[in-house]
């Protein structure tokens, strides 16, 4: 007979296989950001203690060139906000489907990364599950893939058979297959452009170390004022 | 190697932590469920994330030197094959792969 709807070995059986490539990805690239600590001379401990507080795996990728760099937490503290300001949006999206998980409602807004949103945002449990404890999988297996591919990368990554260098490409390899998913949705089309433009514009302006901020801004703007002329032209 | 000492690693490692975590819940802060949300958000909602992806992929190559060096070949190579191999088979992984590879192999041989 079917269990009771808030049984939790169910939720975790429809949730594990919509893991699965996030399984592969999560250990390809947290192997990946466990060398790049190894580099820096910061061992399987550090890297242990970032997947598991921090679990942001872009906002990890360049903190180890913030770590390799001299102490400055300002900088540290306003390259995180820019980098994961999208989770605001991802946040922003979840208000009604996190409402009335209880209990997991913390750990799911912690454990917000990009792949967990789009896994939550595309598949509701089937019938007979609880939606709690299948988020609450969703979740917990995808940083769990983190943690361990990232450990991986710290212990073993001096035994791979081959020269890593050039390996942290996979991160810039990573966005911009993200970026063509994005470009491959007609009406996300222009937004991307004003990503890339108003950055570029940014990155010619103010230079390699400090455009992100001003980049930041000036889409903010272009969508404010894009939005203006929008409601200008309905009224007229 | 890093310059920092272990308690500044602690803390920097804690800021971004904790800078991470407030991107997090803020909105679930400022907006508990059945609030509105003004609608300047809504359409941030719908047009940032892409904008933000698209600044992720400059920031990743802002080192590179069009006019110096090896001129960007490795990456500009790279992010060809990403596109060829993303037409063709539309697997994520595969396109990160086969891209990454050709960086490290175009890297470790040009230098």
């Amino acid at each position: 007979m079917t269990a009771s709807p808030a049984h939790p070995l169910p939720a975790l059986r429809a949730a594990f296989p919509l893991t699965l490539p996030v399984m592969a990805g999560y250990l390809f690239l947290g192997i990946a950001y466990g060398v790049l600590m190894q580099h820096i001379g910061l061992g399987a401990g550090w890297t242990l203690l970032m997947s598991a507080l921090i679990y942001a795996g872009s906002m990890q990728y360049l903190a180890v060139s913030l770590l390799a760099a001299s102490f400055d937490p300002l900088s540290a503290l306003l390259l995180t906000l820019a980098v994961n300001a999208r989770h605001l949006f991802y946040g922003l999206s979840m208000l009604h489907t996190f409402a009335g998980l209880g209990r997991f409602r913390p750990y799911l807004i912690f454990a917000l990364s990009d792949e967990t949103f789009s896994i939550l945002c595309a598949h509701t449990p089937p019938e007979g599950i609880d939606r709690g404890w299948f988020s609450f999988f969703v979740a917990l297996l995808n940083q769990l893939y983190w943690i361990l591919g990232s450990l991986c990368g710290a212990w073993a990554g001096h035994l791979l058979p081959f020269n890593t260098t050039g390996l942290d490409f996979a991160l810039t390899a990573m966005f911009f297959v993200s970026f063509l998913n994005q470009c491959g949705k007609r009406d996300q089309r222009p937004s991307a452009a004003v990503g890339v433009g108003c950055s570029l514009l940014c990155l010619l302006l103010f230079g390699a170390d400090r455009f992100i901020i001003p980049a930041m801004l000036l889409i903010l703007a272009v969508f404010a004022l894009e939005g203006r002329i929008r409601k200008g032209g309905a009224a007229s | 190697m890093t310059p920092q000492s272990n308690t500044e690693l602690l803390l920097s490692i804690l800021v971004i932590a904790a800078a991470t975590a407030l991107t997090r819940f803020l909105p679930f802060w400022i907006f508990r469920a059945g609030r509105p949300v003004p609608p300047f958000i809504q359409r941030l909602q719908h047009l940032l994330p892409s904008a933000v992806i698209g600044l992720l992929v400059v920031y990743c190559l802002r080192n590179v030197h069009p006019l110096a060096g090896n001129h960007g070949l490795p990456e500009l190579a790279a992010l060809t094959a990403i596109l060829l191999l993303h037409r063709w088979r539309q697997n994520t992984l595969l396109s990160i792969a086969g891209g990454t590879a050709v960086y490290m192999l175009l890297i470790q041989t040009l230098g």
